[in-house]
């Protein structure tokens, strides 16, 4: 039993990596209607910007911060440059477009530093673990990680309900001529989406690297996931975002952890052995599949476009 | 446009005949010739580097046969390479060497899953299918990564290609390529009669207007299903010719970066030509070739470069030759 | 007497608060045109995506030759012998003129699983479909894609594809609008040859046009039906001449 909880304490973690991701994912593809391959690279990016500013500050906060802001500027200078002459372009262009970025930085982050991967290693007063419940010890930082993404969630839901600029992101997502006939000045809207989402990832990539990875390619991993998860949540809407990413994060994990035994118990050895890894990955895809077939616009649907 | 013209006695179509088909007709000179300049030089390498070019090539014209005519942006096409590739190295482990049953598996598994992604996925549209495609070819890929058996993530490397009990030997470098030459042609003139066909009307309509093709009697689902089926058919082959090409199968086949791959040299040679892929292929593996020789970091400057193309050229290569009209 | 060609009974619609079609009841006699004014927003556009299958009544029922087809496919209602010409128009953009038409001759001549044969070389659909371009004025336009064709030939061919599945219900929706004086002659004079032979609904706001071709005609205000008779009878209907034609008079050149 306290294993299941500590699964699904895992499971939300996870959800929340993948939230954070999705978010910017969504938002992106929902207000300048761009579909983003080149997401997944802006997620390492904060990973190997967080280890390297960590390493030369000797501190996990401040090499975070710094990554932050560095993923940031990316993120706006990438979209002045590269992401701009693609808006109002068929998708398909996007998909060989942002296709080509993320060839780029992979190279490009292979050419600075290395094929080998690096690490970053979490200061010694988040090594321990927290006694959540009586029996259960769960890692300080997985819960500094569920905490400060729902921090997060929270803070965009207060920025795109309650502020100017998210009540400019929510007229833009419904109808963007509009906002650009009223004035605003879409080009910088455009970039500070852009570049929120950018963020959004980095953030998302530096919280994971001191307990799985940073490496070349991590961002391709798990933006497929992040792709379910709006789809399952519905394109555009944060709300879904955050919803079909706990959801897939429960599923995933969960299924990792019990569908093993689960299959033992009902198979051969060598059969439960073989199909499980294969299956558990697979629970994802096939919920994908179930909400397609029921409900093609994703659970929580932004406003038509 | 559609008139026929009679050369050495065989009906061709006028447009195979035009100005505008000389560079088609070129490269497909200098890809069948390849083996004799292999031959004369001793360059064994061409005859590997061209012959995935062919094989890639036949990958390509199945997907631009849903994606170019019939508007279904698959992100996961490269399922079929690897389903294609893993029928062959599943059944020689398991003691099957013959191709008469490895080749016909391959494209049955195929297409069976092509059945079951297809009666899924077109139900949606855009970007939604494209994810979904994209998500199952994951699938694959995951279910590949956990076959232990048959190597698991390190792949596996098939001791013998495919025989056909003395027809033609595989092991042969230049017999493989001219076979993979041959299905190659053969692809070309199948979705040529394909697409003219009644067949290809709808699903070029139904990429077109769906909504007018629903309002004068068609619902193009069906139509939409059965040419998803065959171009994942067609892709399962190119697999096994991949398999056989490479005497090696692994879950890389079929990563998602892979189907970027194909949709890449899909537009790059300009989508919905009957030849447009065959040329895009052949610019993009060529490229990648010869940067790979230049510097360590091919993808500094192909990621760019697809960027661009994305950005300026419209229509891929086959656009900037002023193609207008479909073959 | 015989049953009419199309019988509608009760049909509503609503899109969130608003209600579109509010019980509309309507008969429509074989050989019959049948026209459907209203002023704008009156649900007419509605009316016809109901008919065609687009959309999906919340009640009420549609009855086609004795059929009821009320929660019938779009692709079905037409291969049924119910056809329809867009508002707006919506054809096959990169496909020649005669391509589109043909290809709706097509879509009536058994299933399209064909592979091989070239389907541009089929005189059983070609010869048809240069039947209808030439019903409508279009013969000269055949090899002409769409997107070269002016709004107006675009018009025509919105005809002459609806004609090319040999319907036996023709729902129009405004096939004049946005057409020249000299075009919208030729349109009348068109329509008014199908007369008698094809069943037509017309949606229409050109007022001498509905009063040239229509056997009867229905009115539309905010969804509902307001009137419905001979032309002469609804003209001079007081609630009707207060709601619409009032406003015409007012408005009309």
């Amino acid at each position: 039993m306290l294993y299941f909880i500590e699964q699904c304490l895992n499971g939300v973690q996870l959800g929340m990596l993948l939230f954070l991701l999705a978010a910017g994912l969504t938002l992106i593809f929902g207000i300048m209607d761009l579909v983003n391959l080149a997401h997944g690279s802006l997620y390492m990016l904060g990973a190997y910007f967080a280890a390297t500013f960590a390493a030369f500050t000797d501190s996990f906060v401040l090499g975070a911060l710094l990554a932050l802001v560095a993923t940031a500027i990316c993120g706006m200078v990438l979209e002045v440059i590269a992401i701009r002459p693609l808006y109002g372009r068929p998708h398909l262009d996007h998909v060989l477009g942002t296709f080509g970025l993320l060839l780029f930085f992979n190279e490009l982050v292979r050419l600075i530093w290395g094929p080998a991967g690096m690490t970053l290693s979490l200061p010694s007063a988040m090594l321990t673990a927290v006694q959540i419940i009586p029996g259960l010890y769960y890692p300080l930082y997985r819960l500094v990680i569920i905490l400060v993404a729902l921090a997060v969630a929270a803070l965009l839901y207060v920025v795109v309900m309650r502020t100017r600029l998210g009540m400019l992101i929510r007229a833009g997502a419904s109808n963007r001529e509009m906002v650009g006939a009223l004035g605003v000045n879409i080009k910088l809207l455009y970039t500070m989406v852009f570049g929120l989402g950018a963020t959004l990832a980095g953030f998302a990539g530096l919280m994971q690297a001191p307990i799985l990875t940073v490496q070349i390619g991590m961002g391709e991993n798990i933006l497929i996931l992040a792709f379910v998860v709006i789809i399952i949540g519905g394109i555009g809407s944060i709300r879904g975002a955050f919803v079909a990413a706990i959801i897939v994060g429960l599923i995933d994990t969960l299924g990792r952890a019990f569908l093993p035994d689960v299959l033992r118990s009902m198979l051969s050895v060598n059969a439960a052995l073989t199909l499980a890894p294969a299956i558990s990955s697979m629970s994802i895809y096939m919920l994908m599949a179930a909400v397609l077939v029921f409900r093609p616009e994703g659970l929580f649907p932004a406003a038509s476009r | 446009m559609k008139a026929a013209r009679k050369v050495l006695g065989v009906a061709l179509p006028a447009a195979w005949l035009a100005p505008r088909a000389a560079l088609p007709a070129a490269v497909l000179l200098i890809l069948g010739l390849v083996p004799v300049y292999a031959a004369a030089t001793g360059d064994a390498f061409a005859l590997t580097l061209f012959g995935r070019v062919v094989i890639l090539a036949i990958a390509a014209v199945s997907l631009n046969l849903i994606m170019g005519y019939g508007g279904m942006v698959s992100f996961g096409h490269a399922a079929y390479l690897g389903i294609g590739g893993y029928a062959v190295g599943i059944l020689w482990k398991e003691g099957f060497a013959s191709g008469f049953v490895q080749w016909p598996v391959a494209i049955a598994v195929s297409a069976l899953f092509a059945l079951v992604v297809g009666a899924l996925s077109l139900r949606t549209r855009g970007v939604y299918f494209f994810m979904i495609t994209l998500a199952f070819a994951q699938m694959v890929y995951y279910v590949a990564q956990g076959l232990d058996r048959y190597g698991g993530d390190d792949g596996l490397t098939i001791g013998s290609r495919s025989s056909f009990a003395g027809l033609v030997d595989l092991n042969n470098a230049t017999q493989l390529y001219y076979l993979c030459f041959a299905l190659l042609l053969a692809s070309l003139f199948l979705v040529s009669r394909l697409v003219n066909s009644r067949f290809g009307l709808v699903i070029e309509g139904a990429r077109s207007n769906e909504r007018r093709l629903r309002a004068i009697g068609i619902s193009p689902f069906r139509y939409k299903l059965v040419c998803f089926v065959i171009a994942g058919a067609l892709c399962g082959l190119s697999g096994a010719l991949l398999a056989n090409h490479t005497n090696f199968i692994s879950p890389a086949m079929m990563y998602w970066t892979r189907s970027g791959d194909l949709i890449v040299m899909v537009i790059l040679g300009g989508l919905g030509s009957l030849f447009g892929p065959v040329l895009g292929t052949v610019t993009y593996l060529l490229l990648e070739e010869a940067l790979s020789r230049v510097t360590e970091y091919s993808g500094l400057f192909l990621g760019p470069a697809l960027l661009l193309v994305a950005i300026f050229l419209h229509g891929g290569i086959e656009g900037l030759l002023g193609a207008g009209s479909r073959d | 007497m015989t049953e009419p060609l199309l019988q509608v009974a009760g049909l509503t619609k609503r899109f969130g608060g608003v209600i579109a079609a509010d019980a509309i009841a309507l008969d429509i006699a074989a050989g019959e045109c049948h026209a459907v004014i209203g002023p704008n927003g009156a649900g007419k556009t509605t009316l016809i995506g109901l008919l065609a299958g687009e959309l999906a009544a919340e009640r009420g029922s549609i009855r086609f030759d004795g059929r009821d087809i009320t929660t019938l496919a779009v692709h079905s209602r037409s291969q049924l012998g119910l056809a329809r010409s867009f508002q707006i128009t919506s054809l096959f953009a990169d496909f020649s003129a005669l391509d589109n038409v043909a290809l709706a001759v097509q879509a009536h001549a058994g299933h399209s699983f064909h592979f091989w044969k070239d389907a541009r070389g089929e005189a059983a659909l070609r010869e048809p479909a240069m039947q209808a371009l030439e019903a409508v004025g279009l013969a000269a336009r055949a090899e002409a894609r769409v997107d070269r064709l002016s709004h107006g030939e675009q018009r025509q061919l919105e005809i002459a594809v609806a004609l090319a599945t040999k319907p036996r219900l023709l729902l129009l929706d405004e096939p004049m609008a946005g057409l020249g004086p000299d075009e919208s002659a030729r349109m009348v004079a068109m329509l008014r040859r199908l007369k008698g032979d094809i069943t037509m609904l017309l949606i229409e706001h050109d007022m001498e046009t509905v009063f040239a071709l229509a056997d009867r005609i229905t009115v539309l205000v905010y969804g509902r039906v307001i009137a419905s008779g001979d032309p002469l009878a609804v003209r001079a209907d007081a609630a009707v001449r207060e709601a619409y034609l009032g406003e015409q008079d007012a408005h009309h050149g």
